[in-house]
């Protein structure tokens, strides 16, 4: 990444709490504070927050703006109401993923897509020149702060009620204003509290006061890939389909949108390659880019710090990717013995 | 629980940020504090093998975290004797103790005039300072 990283409201916390920060997606991000182990676990046992406030927030307005997004996005936002969200695909005419995300609906037909830092700007460029009349798109993510507050008693050391996952509404925490949507990426029950971008180191301080433990991108990786939520730019590309990365799930095939035809057709063929999730059956730990032997390559890989072995995910031939089907993988030239596992990975109380 | 920042005066020191223990015709390895720190919490170790040689300067083994694999660098050259089983078992163990219970393996030196080339801990102190 050449010049000079951008850096989120929430920067000078950071480093105050000793966080080892990275380049992400252009942002200098923390990739830890105490260890990602430890801040692993914070999330399982208890609670963590995350700054994701890198992260892109487009708004997308107006009398056409559901008509268009029906036609750009994978997902069938008539299935969801006022309140609600969606995981859903931009996907390119070949059936390509250009992004995954997820669409807030609001009254009036107002959404909210809130996208992979790296992508925000290939996603308004796309939505921009495809903009019929009577929307409008607009990147807002310099307005907002963004906060996952994820774990077990995340809700509770918040003060909030329960509430369905994939809703969201306007609340309040110690007095600051927010949206409140229970979405996150670690598997666990949580929220996502997106606040003006001015309110941010008041909210993170009201929420590490909670109890929340400060999580970085390392501890965010290994939780999204134990419950085997897929990564942009790893998992799923413009080069990779939905349906071979096991997200037909998000996909309405019944209706119209770009690339469904390139879509049913990898549906009725069979895909040729699928994503996997496996674990490794020798001491090692498989990593993004090492080659699955009979044709496949692994496209996440870490230490699980619940299951304390290697685990991943990767693209195999399909007659490889039943569960328990034997891999070896290309360990920097070392044979390592793995197996197709179900996803997820990690289920709560198999630890 | 990490260790302490520290750097034992008794030791040799590698820029690769490998530490020798010597004792006669042999020598202990391992990663310093500072190498630890940097990777930090080892979820991984893999070690030569017993009996192969290892040269100055080029890796004997690999140290993972869980985000990223570092070489071990051999700070001398010789016949591995011995790997540390309990840093393969529990590697964390190296994060606890680097100069301790973390060692890595232990070696019959080939050629005891490498050691002169090593950094004392003073030299190997103002070189962790450049970092």
């Amino acid at each position: 990444m050449e010049g000079t990283l951008l850096r989120t409201p929430l920067f000078a916390r950071h480093v105050s709490a000793g966080a080892r920060l990275v380049p992400f997606a252009g942002y200098e991000m923390p990739v830890q504070y105490e260890g990602v182990i430890e801040e692993h676990r914070a999330v399982r046992a208890d609670c963590g927050v995350f700054d994701v406030s890198h992260m892109g927030e487009l708004h997308v307005d107006g009398p056409t703006a559901e008509a268009f997004l029906q036609d750009v996005l994978s997902n069938d936002l008539a299935k969801i109401g006022d309140g609600e969200a969606q995981y859903t695909l931009l996907t390119n005419e070949l059936g390509g993923i250009v992004d995954d995300l997820i669409a807030y609906r609001f009254a009036h037909g107002q959404f909210l897509l809130v996208v992979n830092a790296s992508n925000r700007a290939a996603v308004h460029r796309w939505l921009k020149e495809r903009e019929p009349r009577g929307t409008e798109v607009r990147d807002a993510s310099d307005e907002y702060g963004l906060l996952a507050v994820q774990g077990p008693r995340s809700l509770e050391r918040l003060g909030l009620e329960q509430r369905p996952a994939f809703t969201h509404d306007m609340g309040e925490l110690d007095g600051i204003d927010v949206m409140v949507c229970r979405t996150g990426y670690t598997g666990e029950l949580g929220v996502e509290l997106c606040c003006a971008q001015d309110d941010a180191v008041a909210l993170w301080d009201a929420v590490t006061a909670r109890g929340a433990v400060p999580c970085g991108l390392g501890a965010r990786d290994t939780l999204r890939l134990e419950v085997c939520y897929p990564l942009h730019g790893n998992d799923i590309t413009v080069d990779t389909d939905a349906v071979s990365a096991g997200l037909g799930w998000a996909c309405a095939l019944g209706k119209d949108f770009t690339g469904v035809e390139a879509l049913r057709r990898v549906k009725e063929e069979g895909p040729a390659r699928r994503l996997v999730a496996f674990v490794m059956d020798e001491k090692a730990i498989p990593r993004q880019g090492m080659a699955i032997e009979g044709g496949g390559e692994v496209t996440s890989g870490s230490h699980s710090p619940m299951l304390g072995i290697g685990i991943g995910m990767g693209y195999v031939p399909a007659a490889s990717a039943a569960p328990g089907s034997e891999l070896v993988l290309d360990v920097r030239g070392k044979p390592r013995r793995a197996h197709v596992v179900k996803k997820p990975i990690y289920r709560k109380g198999e630890s | 629980m990490p260790a302490t920042e520290s750097y034992p005066d008794d030791l040799r020191y590698h820029r690769e940020h490998d530490w020798a223990r010597i004792e006669g015709e042999e020598a202990t390895f391992g990663i310093t504090w500072f190498a630890q720190d940097a990777l930090g919490e080892l979820v991984h170790y893999e070690p030569a093998e017993v009996g192969s040689t290892v040269t100055r300067g080029s890796p004997c083994g690999e140290v993972e975290s869980v985000k990223a694999v570092s070489d071990v660098i051999a700070p001398l050259s010789g016949e591995v004797l011995e790997v540390n089983q309990k840093a393969v078992d529990e590697p964390e163990v190296v994060n606890e103790d680097p100069y301790g219970e973390g060692w890595l393996v232990r070696v019959r030196l080939s050629d005891p005039d490498e050691v002169g080339e090593l950094m004392d801990v003073e030299a190997y102190r103002a070189h962790v300072a450049e970092q």
